[in-house]
């Protein structure tokens, strides 16, 4: 075991798996020499060469579309697109292409590339430097998407999605990289260092894709979320004195039905929580499968939490990110519910 | 230049009614382009991207320097290709006509684009095509009956109903499967290139796209990556005139050449006839050897005709003359061919009309066996179950849910 940060624990799992398996490549833009602008590939082309480390043109659709190419031609690629809000010029290459390669082909053709990249706010990004648009992704069939919340379920579930044969979208919530983040901005930043999730394992292990976790337990209410928010959901329903399970989704595509259904025909109110934006959002689809599955367990019209349907703004951060306060009147509002 | 700014909208030369006119093709007498060394530098061969390389002649002869001097047995291996891919789209054209297949496209008059490029590579080098490069899958042995069968979505279709009529596929024989998305293969195709050359193989890739997509971004995309990395792979322009109805100015191509589109990236460009079968496996065997001894790219515009419609669904005759193809200067590639043949002394009339018959009849016989799998009207038919199959490599729990949803509805 070794305390790492998030960032260490992505480097860690890329090292592992260049290590283990001679047909893993790593291309995008800045990563090789460089090691990255958030440092996630650092020291990976000096150790497994330039040839396994490539530094990328600035060309989103060109990284994923020779990634695909390399893909079909046997290796394992590992794409980084620099910020999810520069994914959509590779957008054809992902929805037509990269999703649909195994069934158009009848499973002939295939290309197992993981395309990494850092999403979400807090960081005073503004919008080009904000977006979550992981429901863009989960909506396209044929493509796993994941979003880790802690260092080790980073390392875990980015071996799982390298070694996985089918393409996956792994989202990075970039303001958690360095520590948790509970949504309160005045607050000094708070390391990994003390985290039980940023102990992680020097060797190679991996998180399995398509399991959440509770992360809290409560008999009360379930929130369920993923990245960034994970932490401002405990740090709110701990505010709210409420016994909440939080479920940390962590694949949201395919969904574990299975653990939210558990969970909320336990509590019988649910609140859905993410940073992206609400209309059409992820959340929209939690909020209609827990109403699918439990809906004779529910007590309360289920909550959700979202970031505001404009796009992200540079001047007005917090009062866009839905920080405790959102999340905290949404506990309240949906616990006071008979 | 009129001494202000103006926007200048391309017109083809001829619409219907008007008389065909070809004079904007830049076109060079054969055996007149030199042939430089594979490994030449850029400086020396920038000249192929705006000529035009043609090696038969008005007399059917085969001259100058880009002469691939194949031998008879592969003439014949050519024409014959070409004769069967020809009976191969006129039958599969009258069967969308009488309702048997829901579409088609043909690749009538392109056929050497395809078959002196197959012919000129290696069994092991990776084909990235695009929709009317038919051709290539007949040469890599895909089986008309196969092919047939997947434009009937029958039973023996190789991608089980998935796809609409001619985006066909072989794995096997290292042919990519067909997206309707173009261009979408061309930076596909660089990265096979590089990943060959990542794992030290001696293998290149080879890509297709039209005059038309040379416009979408994956294009620059792909030319941008190949240049960068010197990637072994040959990336081949069709340019056939014609993106439905709008004329190949309406891409770029009245500035300079489609082939000239590397030059800025240091990727050479060659230009050259496109219904010339010599001059096609030539210039591809030029650009494979330039690739597989580390020279990286080539672009390769082949100009060609459309000589039918984009496809089933299209009707030309409301945007170009009827007679457009009958003056185009660079002719017919199956009659320059037969032509060559039968000035080499080795060919007759009477031979073309036997084996012509003979492909025809073949096709029938493979028409025949792949309706007896199925088609679109009557079984046997291919089983629903298999609808949510290959999405992943394993079906999750949502698509099991589904699957059965839907067998319940479907009363199955």
């Amino acid at each position: 075991m070794a305390q790492m940060n998030m960032i260490q624990a992505l480097n860690s799992a890329m090292d592992q798996m260049l290590e283990l398996d001679s047909s893993v490549v790593i291309l995008g833009e800045d990563v090789g020499y460089f090691g990255g602008v958030f440092r996630c590939t650092e020291g990976l082309q000096k150790k497994y060469g330039e040839h396994r480390v490539i530094d990328a043109p600035i060309s989103e659709g060109g990284i994923i579309g020779a990634a695909i190419g390399m893909g079909v031609n046997g290796l394992r690629p590992v794409a980084e697109i620099q910020f999810a809000d520069y994914i959509y010029p590779g957008f054809d290459q992902i929805v037509s292409e990269l999703a649909r390669l195994r069934y158009r082909s009848d499973g002939t053709f295939f290309s197992p590339v993981t395309i990494r990249t850092p999403c979400g706010g807090g960081i005073r990004g503004g919008q080009t430097h904000s977006q979550s648009p992981e429901g863009i992704f989960t909506h396209i069939s044929g493509i796993k998407t994941v979003m880790p919340s802690n260092p080790f379920d980073a390392k875990g579930l980015l071996i799982s999605a390298i070694e996985s044969n089918d393409p996956v979208v792994f989202f990075e919530p970039k303001r958690i990289y360095n520590g948790p983040f509970d949504g309160d901005p005045d607050k000094p930043a708070v390391s990994w260092a003390n985290h039980p999730m940023g102990e992680v394992p020097v060797e190679y292990y991996n998180v399995p894709l398509g399991k959440a976790a509770l992360v809290e337990q409560g008999d009360e209410l379930t929130i369920i979320t993923y990245g960034t928010l994970v932490h401002v959901a405990q740090a709110s329903a701990k505010a709210a004195g409420v016994r909440a399970d939080i479920i940390d989704v962590r694949t949201l595509m395919p969904l574990d039905v299975d653990t939210l259904k558990t969970s909320v025909e336990k509590t019988g109110r649910c609140l859905v929580a993410h940073e992206a934006t609400r209309f059409c959002g992820y959340g929209a689809e939690l909020v209609a499968t827990v109403q699918e599955e439990c809906f004779f367990s529910l007590e309360a019209p289920i909550e959700r939490v979202t970031g505001w349907d404009t796009p992200y703004p540079h001047a007005f951060e917090w009062q866009y990110f839905p920080g405790q306060k959102r999340m905290i009147a949404g506990i309240r509002k949906v616990m006071e519910k008979a | 230049m009129s001494g202000k700014s103006t926007l200048h909208i391309p017109h083809t030369s001829a619409r219907p009614g008007e008389k065909p006119d070809f004079s904007y093709l830049n076109l060079s007498a054969a055996g007149a382009t030199a042939k430089p060394e594979t490994n030449a530098r850029l400086a020396e061969i920038e000249f192929l991207a705006s000529g035009l390389v043609r090696v038969l002649d008005d007399k059917h002869q085969a001259v100058g320097p880009w002469d691939p001097k194949l031998g008879q047995d592969r003439l014949f291996e050519a024409l014959k290709s070409m004769i069967l891919v020809r009976a191969y789209d006129d039958r599969m054209q009258r069967m969308q006509r009488q309702g048997k297949i829901t579409f088609y496209m043909q690749c009538l008059g392109e056929e050497a684009v395809s078959i002196g490029a197959g012919m000129a590579l290696r069994n092991t080098d990776m084909l990235f095509p695009a929709y009317r490069n038919q051709a290539l899958y007949i040469m890599r042995e895909t089986g008309l009956v196969n092919m047939m069968s997947h434009c009937l979505s029958n039973t023996r279709d190789f991608c089980r109903g998935r796809q609409m009529p001619v985006f066909y596929q072989n794995a096997a024989n290292r042919v990519f499967t067909i997206s309707g998305n173009l261009a979408t293969q061309y930076p596909q195709a660089v990265g096979w290139a590089m990943g060959a050359a990542i794992k030290g193989e001696d293998d290149i890739a080879a890509s297709w796209v039209g005059d038309g997509s040379t416009a979408e971004a994956d294009f620059h995309h792909a030319l941008t990556f190949a240049a960068i990395y010197q990637a072994p792979v040959i990336l081949n322009v069709t340019n056939n005139q014609w993106a439905i109805s709008t004329f190949q100015g309406v891409a770029g191509g009245e500035q300079r050449p489609f082939a000239a589109r590397g030059l800025g990236l240091g990727i050479p460009g060659i230009r050259v006839d496109g219904n010339d079968l010599l001059a096609v496996y030539a210039v591809t065997d030029w650009a494979a050897q330039r690739a597989r001894s580390g020279g990286g790219p080539t672009l390769i515009e082949l100009v060609t005709y459309r000589g039918g419609a984009h496809s089933t669904s299209d009707d030309p005759s409301k945007y170009r003359p009827k007679d457009e193809w009958s003056c185009f200067p660079l002719g017919d590639p199956l009659l320059r061919l037969k032509n060559h043949l039968i000035q080499l002394g080795a060919w007759s009339e009477e031979q073309q009309s036997v084996l012509e018959e003979e492909m025809k009849q073949h096709v029938m016989d493979c028409w025949k066996e792949a309706s007896s799998y199925g088609t679109m009207t009557e079984g046997p038919f291919l089983d629903v179950h298999t609808m949510f199959e290959d999405v992943f490599e394993t079906m999750p729990p949502h698509l099991k849910k589904q699957q059965a949803e839907m067998l319940a509805i479907e009363g199955l």
